[in-house]
């Protein structure tokens, strides 16, 4: 199985008042085509850089971000985004938040289709019969649970999400954990999921990255081998809680804390 | 409220304030050249009738001309502000130091400068009192907007017209209608000035000079109710434009 994504060797510095900062080392990270890599690490260490990087948002100083074999130099089409803050335009109804990157990357498509496609996604993240709402009549787990839809509206090949479930409580965050393994399994695509839940990158992810603290090197990578079809109680299996536990004690090594 | 009362409220307040009014002259046992009150009005309105719907519709078109000029000058300057950060530097200190200066030393200026064209230098002043308010809005707004906002389509490959048209045009509308809201009170108050100021004016600022030259104070106070009744009417074009174009950001109330 061939890397859709390939990050090699970068390195990358903010330009601050105070001089350079250094934000990524030497970073190599690879994801197998349909994979899903889940992201952890100490606050502040560069995990948005990373993602901005691979959404060709930002050009890193040195070394380089391939997909599908092609060097990433600027933002593509084939790329879908959610951020922590589900970023819902007001002046839009729901549907028209979901339809709008067809608008972008589909603009000949006719609106039926579009409609029909951004129903489909709300169908399938339980939001069927919001689609006339405006955002602010929607909970915010609705509201994240749209803001996925429209960041995979136009089939991505690359889905990077920045810390989604961030600001949800810990039921909604469950559920939509679920969700997101519902919507992979029904469209595949290849995922980076920056996340601070060492639980949601185990449920979630076949692999987990851990990021060292600033500026970020790679300093774990773990082959999360549980079965694809995971239900929330995988957590509480001895595989699960032994994975935390290593999680954990990474987090700890890369915050500059002793493991014990 | 209810809808009722939404529209009876405001006009018992007026008629309040007009009652209010007709007491203190009556009381005082003003003359009409000292104070006019509200039930001389009416004659002179129907007097001058004619005049009065002439005039307010010079002074309620020079007003809007204005105040679209303003807007559009307005809306490229904002637009220059938000966008490049050497434009913001180079331009804020101008335009602060241009908003400060008092209107009226403007108007022999520019009466000097085009003389006689009435209509221009009312238009002109009209636009000149009224662009800064929507220039730094829409600049703030702008320069503002989140960068999550610009990135889901910009991550997508959209062009920098493509994320002004879809995203930060309409995320400004409500700080937009805001400004606006100044500008068209400011534009109202620059074209009455130069009425009021040009010799062989017109406009109802120069039907108020005329009712001051000939010592006609009901013509005199029928032109400032006029005036305050344009003013309204202006108000309110921007309030229901406002809910047609940025209605989405009113909350609902709790
Ligand atoms: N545009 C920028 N200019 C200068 N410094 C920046 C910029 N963006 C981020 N930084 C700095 O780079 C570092 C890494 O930022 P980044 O947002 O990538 O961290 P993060 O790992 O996503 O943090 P968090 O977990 O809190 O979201 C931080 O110290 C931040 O202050
Ligand atoms: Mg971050």
């Amino acid at each position: 199985m061939t890397n859709l994504i390939e990050i090699r060797g970068v390195t990358h510095a903010y330009r601050t008042k105070t001089g350079p900062l250094q934000v990524l080392d030497d970073l190599t990270i690879s994801v197998p085509e349909g994979e899903f890599c889940a992201v952890v690490g100490p606050s502040g260490c560069g995990k948005s850089t990373l993602t901005r990087l691979v959404a060709g948002l930002m050009k890193p100083d040195t070394g380089a971000v391939w997909l599908h074999g092609e060097r990433v130099t600027s933002p593509r089409k084939t790329v879908g985004m959610a951020f922590q803050n589900p970023v819902m335009l007001e002046w839009r109804t729901i549907l028209e938040n979901v339809m709008l990157p067809l608008e972008i990357v589909a603009p000949r498509m006719p609106r039926a289709d579009r409609e029909a496609r951004a129903l489909h996604l709300l169908e399938m993240v339980g939001l069927m019969g919001f689609e006339g709402k405006r955002p602010s009549q929607l909970s915010g787990g609705m509201r994240q649970r749209a803001s996925l839809c429209r960041a995979i509206v136009h089939k991505p090949d690359v889905l990077i999400m920045d810390e989604p479930f961030g600001a949800l409580d810990a039921f909604t965050r469950e559920d939509l954990w679920q969700t997101m393994r519902d919507l992979r399994a029904a469209e595949p695509f290849t995922c980076v999921l920056i996340t601070h839940d060492l639980r949601e990158s185990v449920f979630l992810g076949d692999q987990v990255i851990v990021l060292s603290g600033r500026p970020a090197r790679l300093q774990y990578v773990l082959n999360v081998d549980l079965p694809a079809d995971r239900s929330i109680d995988v957590l509480f299996t001895p595989e699960a809680t032994d994975m935390l536990h290593l999680l954990r004690d990474q987090i700890r090594i890369a915050q500059g804390r002793e493991a014990h | 409220m209810s809808r009722t009362q939404q529209i009876l409220v405001p006009f018992a307040a007026i008629l309040a304030f007009l009652g209010l009014w007709e007491i203190i002259v009556w009381v005082n046992g003003w003359p009409n050249y000292k104070m006019a009150s509200p039930s001389d009005l009416g004659p002179a309105f129907w007097k001058y009738r004619a005049m009065f719907l002439e005039m307010g519709w010079q002074t309620l078109w020079r007003t809007v001309a204005g105040l679209a000029l303003a807007v559009a000058f307005g809306t490229f300057l904002g637009m220059l502000m938000g966008f490049s950060a050497l434009a913001r530097a180079a331009l804020y200190p101008l335009l602060v130091g241009f908003n400060a200066i008092p209107k009226a030393t403007l108007v022999p200026v520019i009466a000097l400068l085009f003389i006689g064209q009435h209509d221009f230098n009312t238009v002109l002043m009209a636009f000149l009192i009224s662009f800064f308010p929507i220039a730094v809005s829409v600049g703030i707004g702008l320069s503002t907007l989140e960068p999550e906002y610009r990135d889901i389509l910009r991550a997508l490959g959209a062009s920098r017209l493509t994320i002004f048209r879809k995203i930060a045009l309409p995320k400004t509308l409500p700080e937009f209608f805001g400004a606006l809201k100044v500008s068209v009170t400011l534009a109202f108050i620059g074209t009455n000035l130069v009425e009021i100021v040009s010799p062989h004016g017109r406009g109802l600022g120069a039907l108020f000079k005329s009712g001051e030259t000939n010592g006609d104070y009901p013509l005199m106070f029928g032109v400032l109710i006029a005036l305050a009744f344009l003013g309204i009417v202006l108000y309110y074009g921007v309030v229901v434009l406002e809910r047609v174009f940025a209605g989405w950001a009113e909350r609902p109330q709790h």
